[in-house]
């Protein structure tokens, strides 16, 4: 399974040894890991709560992961997204993609990231020393998607 | 009837995470449905108000305000999403 959404924290290089699982044809993987930030906006965030859509959610990942593989010549990709409650350096999100060479790895890759922040149904709130508030979404992330 | 799905923000403006509807004859898209429900007025007046970044998805697919809303259906609002 290409996409999954859990709660439990995910092992980075477990998860990138089953993604190549003794492929051959793999030259290349890319991967990118979404952390929480200790601040944002100018306040201290102290936790963090990652919602989703169940359904939607992982339906909108296959989506696009689907996408990627249209465009690139890829071998295999992942998706790992957490939700529940998370800590400034806590893992959030996991992409990595595998292909015969570097370049195609790259861009699909951050493809998926880009798509990702700006169409799967994930919602964050940050409790900060203020209260709770729900964060924003930013028009360079919607910027950064429509380059693809 | 229709189920309605309200998340994150929406969720706590409305104090109402999930409810079954029966729509009347005229409510038949998506546009037609927020304005239905905008006319409950307080919260549901000021987050679903002309303007307001509110999305919404019909069975799991992302929807317009065109987009036909039937029984049957599940139909889902949200702000615009901030995973990753």
């Amino acid at each position: 399974m290409p996409v999954r959404i859990q709660r439990e924290d995910f092992d980075i290089a477990g998860e990138l040894e089953r993604l190549r699982a003794g492929d051959v044809r793999i030259g290349a993987i890319a991967s990118f890991v979404g952390l929480v930030r200790h601040v944002n906006e100018a306040s201290e965030v102290r936790a963090m709560t990652l919602e989703h859509y169940p359904g939607m959610t992982e339906k909108a990942l296959a989506q696009i992961v689907e996408e990627a593989r249209s465009r690139w010549n890829i071998i295999d990709a992942l998706v790992i997204h957490r939700v529940g409650e998370l800590k400034p350096g806590d893992q959030i999100v996991l992409a990595a993609v595998a292909s015969a060479h570097r370049g195609e790895a790259f861009a699909a890759c951050e493809f998926i990231m880009d798509y990702l922040k700006t169409r799967a149904p994930f919602w964050k709130k940050e409790r900060t020393p203020a209260g709770e508030r729900w964060v924003e979404a930013r028009a360079s992330d919607e910027e950064k998607a429509s380059r693809w | 009837m229709v189920q309605l799905v309200y998340l994150a923000r929406l969720r706590e403006a409305f104090g109402l995470a999930t409810e079954s509807v029966a729509l009347p004859r005229e409510v038949g898209t998506v546009a037609a449905l927020l304005a239905w429900l905008s006319r409950r007025g307080g919260a549901w007046a000021a987050e679903l108000a002309p303007g307001r970044a509110v999305r919404v998805a019909v069975n799991h697919d992302v929807a317009r305000g065109e987009t036909p809303v039937r029984a049957g259906d599940e139909v889902a609002f949200f702000p615009p999403v901030t995973g990753g």
